[in-house]
């Protein structure tokens, strides 16, 4: 079982090294397509050889759950789409001069990097180098954002790496904290931040260090998933990186910074009842939603405003945490894996979009739907997932969090999250529907699709629908980790 | 070494390190910042260095001397180097807070230390943890230069500083994390300054300067 524990994070950099080694080519950027399939094909093979109630690990390092797993499924099927686009993505990017061979290698190396650190926060089994591999994420990915060296790429560049290394640094701080609490509550130096060391002083930890340590655990990992008042680096960095790193950014490294969270929430709420970051959850959460549908109203940007829906999802994520039951958690779950998706669908989309009309502007793009049907479909289809509406998956997830939030008693944060996902539907259907419908404008350029980027999006579709019609052997998964976390029926 | 000495020794080094980032707040050259960087460095490393000694704990010692080749040696020199050759771009220019205003938020901010830390010293009087306080304020101050300063080396500095504020809080509390966290934790900051440090230089060769006033391309 160790293999499969150590596959995920070792495909990926292996497919790095080749890449460092050999340069950007069809053959390296097919290896790392491979590894972040291997990633999915570990997670899918951890998690129904041996039941989701299963637990492994290997030298007190590495551990996976049923929440590892779910989580490892989510960068799994978002970074195989992601890797495969990037094949056709470079190629264009190379032949139209928007970056060179250095810019390219630089991509292929830094992008299975990327996925390998995500995967080792995952897998973590101690709180503090699951700490580690998400700050590796940030110094992974800081280049990606400015791969195209534009002003505006450098500018996002600088915003996101000081944000979320400030964000991450006071994460580190909650960390210490913990580890002095753990101490005191007796456990050893070696192990005490370890996940089930954690879990079982829990009872015995100071409340009120484990309270401090929380509330900076809260700021800290909330920067690192968009949430408020870090979240300002978001937008910038998700509108101006290329169109997969978007779609990784976005569908997945919030939820894997969103899983640190949960993971030190379960071991919060022992110490100090589940009272304390029930509240700050829903203060960020709801506070996340309004700037987040007061930002997508006034947009004028495509992916600006693909970055504030991700910040919206990740709000209703945070209130979805706040309630912590277990059909809550599950719901969270299963929302994090469909928003990842419909999230690739879009940002690969508008990759092309961008790489069309060399501008984001949503009024420079008119009729794609008569224009281009790939692109035109498959972008529908992502907003159709993002709005909720059936037969996709976040329909389900939303209903759910709905029902999970009114039975926990908090129908008045309902009432607001509901408002404000209905003010970022309309200003969702209004810019998708500009985009999409009516007929072109005269002189628009035709919209060219790598064959590469088109199996990504017709694979995500069909993905998509499978999930949205049968949740299967996944919904046991959800339940299973919601359960670990606490979740009361 | 004696309790005494211990003590003593222990408290300078608290000391030393708050005073280095006073210091910082007070300066405006950038050159003269990152010198002062180095010795809170020093400061920085002759906490574990002490508490190595005294506790004979050759581990603690190991990492108090790679905490002062990295903190007092490494990242500092990184900075000098982004520093940068021309003369205007040594300076700060003018902050959005004047000096006095500054030196009178840092007393304030450490006041707010002392307050905060009164749980990790009720759960652990020892006389390490009573020296918590000066690195919280070390971390508050470091956050207000973040947000008050606008050469974007400033910003690194105070970056840095977070960063040894917190790893001070780490020695003080708990006689460091395990070693791998900190192994992977001082590579993450080593390459975050790094990073900083190379697009800086991007940054003067695309903007002509490292103002962040000019970052403002993107809104909404």
């Amino acid at each position: 079982m160790s293999f499969l524990l150590l596959a995920p994070i070792g495909a990926p950099l292996f497919a790095a090294a080749l890449a460092a080694v050999l340069g950007w080519r069809r053959l390296t950027a097919t290896v790392t397509v491979l590894a972040a399939l291997c990633i999915l094909i570990s997670a899918v093979t951890l998690g129904f050889n041996h039941g989701p109630g299963a637990r492994f690990a290997i030298a007190n390092l590495f551990r996976a759950d049923a929440l590892s797993i779910t989580m490892l499924i989510v960068i799994g099927t978002v970074g195989t789409l992601a890797t495969w686009a990037s094949i056709g993505y470079i190629e264009a990017e190379l032949t139209h001069g928007h970056t060179d061979a250095k810019g390219a290698n630089l991509y292929g190396v830094l992008v299975p990097i990327f996925l390998a650190a995500m995967a080792s926060a995952v897998l973590a089994n101690n709180i503090g180098v699951m700490w580690v591999a998400i700050e590796a994420t940030t110094v992974a990915t800081a280049f990606l954002v400015g791969h195209r060296r534009t002003r505006a790429a450098l500018e996002a560049t600088w915003k996101y790496v000081v944000i979320c290394s400030v964000g991450i640094a006071l994460a580190f701080l909650g960390t210490v904290l913990l580890y002095f609490a753990s101490l005191h509550a007796g456990a050893s130096s070696g192990d005490a931040l370890n996940i089930d060391v954690l879990l079982a002083h829990a009872t015995r930890l100071d409340p009120a260090v484990t309270r401090l340590a929380a509330g900076l655990l809260l700021l800290g990992y909330g920067a690192k998933a968009g949430l408020v008042p870090f979240h300002t680096w978001l937008a910038d960095a998700h509108s101006q990186a290329p169109a997969p790193v978007s779609a990784l950014m976005s569908g997945v490294l919030l939820s894997v910074a969103f899983y640190a969270l949960l993971r030190v929430k379960s071991v919060v709420d022992l110490a100090v009842g589940p009272g304390f970051l029930r509240t700050g959850l829903i203060i960020v959460g709801l506070l996340t939603l309004l700037i987040a549908a007061s930002l997508l109203v006034v947009q004028t940007d495509f992916k600006r405003m693909l970055a504030y829906s991700s910040m919206e999802n990740m709000g209703l994520v945070a209130v979805a945490a706040a309630a912590g039951t277990r059909l809550a958690i599950a719901a969270l779950l299963l929302h994090v894996l469909a928003h990842g998706i419909a999230k690739t669908l879009v940002f690969l989309g508008s990759g092309q979009l961008q790489a069309a009309h060399e501008s984001t502007r949503i009024s420079d793009v008119t009729g794609v739907l008569a224009r281009s049907r790939m692109i035109g479909i498959t972008f529908a289809v992502g907003l159709a997932i993002l709005l909720g509406l059936p037969p996709f998956a976040m329909f389900a997830s939303e209903l759910s969090i709905s029902r999970a939030l009114a039975d926990a008693g908090l129908g008045w944060v309902l009432g607001a999250a509901l408002l404000f996902v209905v003010i970022a539907f309309a200003a969702l259907v209004r810019n998708g529907s500009r985009m999409l419908l009516g007929t072109p404008a005269a002189g628009s350029p035709a919209i060219t699709v790598p064959g590469s980027v088109s199996a990504a999006l017709v694979t995500g579709v069909i993905l998509s629908l499978v999930l949205g019609l049968t949740v299967g052997p996944l919904l046991e998964l959800f339940q299973t980790a919601a359960t670990s976390l606490g979740g009361t029926p | 070494m004696t309790q005494a000495t211990y003590n003593g020794v222990l408290n300078l080094a608290a000391g030393a390190f708050l005073l280095a980032a006073v210091l910082i707040v007070w300066r405006r050259e950038l050159r003269s910042i990152v010198r002062l960087l180095a010795w809170q460095g020093v400061a920085l490393a002759a906490i574990p260095l002490t508490e190595g000694i005294y506790q004979d704990d050759a581990a603690l010692i190991t990492v108090g001397v790679v905490v002062l080749l990295l903190r007092a040696v490494v990242l500092p020199l990184l900075l000098a180097r982004a520093v940068g050759t021309e003369a205007h771009e040594r300076r700060e220019s003018t902050p959005l807070v004047n000096t006095t205003t500054s030196l009178l938020i840092t007393a304030g901010l450490t006041v707010l230390a002392y307050a905060v830390t009164r749980p990790i010293i009720a759960l652990d009087p020892s006389p390490a943890t009573r020296a918590v306080p000066a690195a919280f304020a070390v971390i508050l101050i470091a956050v207000f230069v973040m947000v008050s300063r606008r050469r974007a080396l400033s910003q690194a500095v105070g970056f840095m500083m977070l960063d040894n504020g917190i790893a001070a809080t780490a020695f003080l509390i708990t006689a460091g994390v395990p070693l791998i966290v900190e192994l992977g934790a001082s590579l993450d900051v080593m390459f975050a300054v790094l990073v900083l440090g190379l697009l800086t230089g991007h940054m003067r060769r695309t903007f002509g300067g490292t103002d962040l006033d000019q970052l403002r391309e993107l809104r909404g």
